[in-house]
């Protein structure tokens, strides 16, 4: 039920983002959404893709340095007010967000958010009980 | 010991041997090479007036400029001839030098060498690979012929093809590498990298004969503890022989010169004089056996300290202080002097690992400028910028409160910073002054 992400390691310096692509490109990866963290020297790509051993193993080949994080991806009403409301709840429930980013595609009427949570297995059972739905891996990255 | 009579020899009888042979070089060298009697009739100085070990002081410096303005074999004090090798030194920072030896020479090349792997415990039971490139640089042939002398199996696979090089370490047998202590530390990374299944600690690896580069006491740490061997260090400089002019017995507490060979003195570096026993300052060596290209006091610009308490290991050869900093690399920033290597240190400490890195030294305006590029491998890694931003942090505040410098670090993508030979190009200085 987790996302796996890959995150990879990249100077903030042109062309360092489409070296990256070019790998993942060649590798035969097909990158479902995708985030970047910078500062003012370097930046975290952070991307869900289909087949997530395989990018990371394309880029490790080619000397990048990358890992693999799990994520949980949350359905949220696409309505005024509900990330609000699902924030204060993570926050009644004391999970700690390390970082969020948007899922591009929406499920119906839903919007679809990314977390990594502080600590997975606890926010999921937080969640669980607060009737969240956490969408499957096998739904976000197809097959 | 290799060669007991020697290496443990009486010191009052080793200085009456030095004497001896110290008064022969000198005069070798002044009758028999044009560029050392000129320099020496300029001088004032005859070999005459040298008559015991302390009018040394009065002998003029031989300098890395006079050796590039001879070359290639404008030092050589004996006819082509009788010159059977040349090895040249990489000249990191000019042009390079060239240096000769003839049979004689070659075959003190090897002794030295043979002792300093018996003083690392190995024998002719041994099986050493020998992981220096081989060449022109005195490295990968000098171990070799050491390596045969003993008697050990000697794997003469060279420089480079880390994977070549575990397949040997497993399937000869392996018990010494002779590298770089860099090399050594990419090997650590290669198994961790690509082959979590080799477990180096099954092989028969025990120790890593490390030298050709400066490195400090946490690196030797980070390679015992990450490959479960023994990390010796061996020292040496093309000008005077090579590797194995001093090198580590097994009680890693300094290195013992090969005194019958090399005659080492410490002096100021501003001033030249001759400094105390015990001094730190910098390490200039004289060759008092060498034929082809003899090197009167030499001056290394290496920084170190000589003492001559007995060791445990019974040599009674004087020690000298592992050499962690050059004086030529010696930065200057903001009035305070670093060392490269104690930049490292920090690196290490911080981490617990050993990144490659490289220090930049600038100047904007009328200030210096010191930047620390840091390769990020995986271990330093995380997908959360807090983490590496705190990684930052850290490593800036301890710069400050060990070096007294603020450097800005830089994280950088692997393999982004230059290496050459297998030796990282560690300082690049852009200041012009
Ligand atoms: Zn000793």
């Amino acid at each position: 039920m987790n996302v796996t992400q890959l995150s990879v390691f990249m100077e903030n310096k042109p062309g360092h983002l489409q070296g990256v692509l070019k790998i993942l490109a060649e590798a035969g990866i097909n990158i479902i959404t995708l985030t970047i963290a910078e500062t003012s020297d370097f930046g975290i790509l952070r991307m869900v893709v289909n087949k997530p051993d395989g990018g990371y193993e394309a880029l490790k080949e080619k000397g990048y340095t990358a890992s693999l994080t799990d994520v949980l991806a949350i359905e949220i009403d696409d309505t005024p007010g509900s990330l609000l409301k699902a924030i204060d709840t993570f926050s009644r429930r004391k999970l700690n967000i390390e970082y969020m980013y948007a899922f591009t595609e929406k499920r119906g009427d839903r919007a679809v958010m990314l977390f990594r949570f502080e600590d997975i297995e606890l926010a999921k059972k937080a969640l669980n009980e607060e009737g969240y739905s956490i969408v499957k891996k096998i739904d976000i990255i197809g097959e | 010991m290799f060669n007991k009579e020697f290496e443990a020899m009486p010191v009052n009888k080793m200085k009456e041997l030095q004497l001896e042979r110290l008064k022969w070089s000198i005069r070798h060298a002044y009758e028999n090479n044009p560029f050392y009697r000129k320099k020496y009739d300029d001088a004032g100085f005859n070999p005459d007036q040298f008559k015991t070990l302390d009018d040394m002081r009065r002998v003029p410096f031989l300098t890395k400029q006079d050796m590039r303005g001879n070359y290639p074999f404008g030092l050589f004090a004996v006819p082509l001839s009788k010159v059977v090798r040349v090895h040249s030194s990489s000249g990191t920072t000019g042009n390079a030098t060239v240096v000769g030896y003839t049979k004689g020479d070659v075959e003190v090349f090897a002794e030295v060498v043979a002792r300093c792997l018996a003083a690392y415990g190995a024998t002719e039971n041994d099986v050493i690979q020998v992981a220096y490139g081989y060449g022109l640089f005195t490295g990968g042939l000098g171990l070799h012929y050491g390596a045969e002398k003993l008697g050990a199996l000697t794997v003469p696979i060279s420089g480079g093809n880390t994977e070549r090089q575990l397949m040997l370490i497993k399937d000869f047998g392996t018990t010494m590498i002779a590298c770089t202590p860099s090399y050594m530390l990419n090997i650590a990374d290669y198994i961790e990298k690509k082959r979590p299944d080799y477990d180096i600690r099954k092989t028969k690896l025990k120790a890593g004969i490390l030298g050709a580069e400066p490195w400090s006491e946490a690196m030797r740490g980070e390679i015992e503890s990450r490959l479960g061997i023994q990390a010796y260090d061996i020292y040496g400089l093309s000008e005077v022989i090579g590797p194995g002019v001093s090198c580590e017995c097994q009680e890693k507490a300094g290195l013992h010169v090969h005194e019958d060979h090399f005659y080492v003195e410490i002096i100021d570096p501003d001033t030249g004089e001759v400094l105390p026993e015990g001094e730190k300052g910098e390490i200039v060596y004289t060759t008092i056996t060498k034929e082809a290209f003899p090197g009167i006091r030499y001056r290394s610009r290496d920084i170190t300290r000589l003492y001559r308490e007995p060791c445990k290991c019974g040599r009674t050869l004087v020690r000298m202080e592992k050499v962690t900093g050059r004086s030529d690399d010696m930065l200057i920033i903001r009035g305070v002097n670093v060392f490269p290597s104690q930049i490292e240190t920090v690196l290490m400490e911080a981490e617990g690992t050993e990144p490659h890195y490289q220090i930049i030294v600038d100047r904007k305006g009328a200030l210096d400028d010191i930047e620390v590029k840091v390769e990020v491998n995986e271990k330093l890694f995380s997908d959360e910028l807090k983490v590496l931003d705190g990684l930052k942090r850290r490593i800036e505040d301890r710069m400050r409160s060990v070096l007294g410098i603020s450097a800005k670090i830089t994280l950088v993508e692997p393999l982004t910073i230059a290496r050459s030979e297998g030796k990282a190009v560690r300082v690049v200085d852009k200041r012009k002054i």
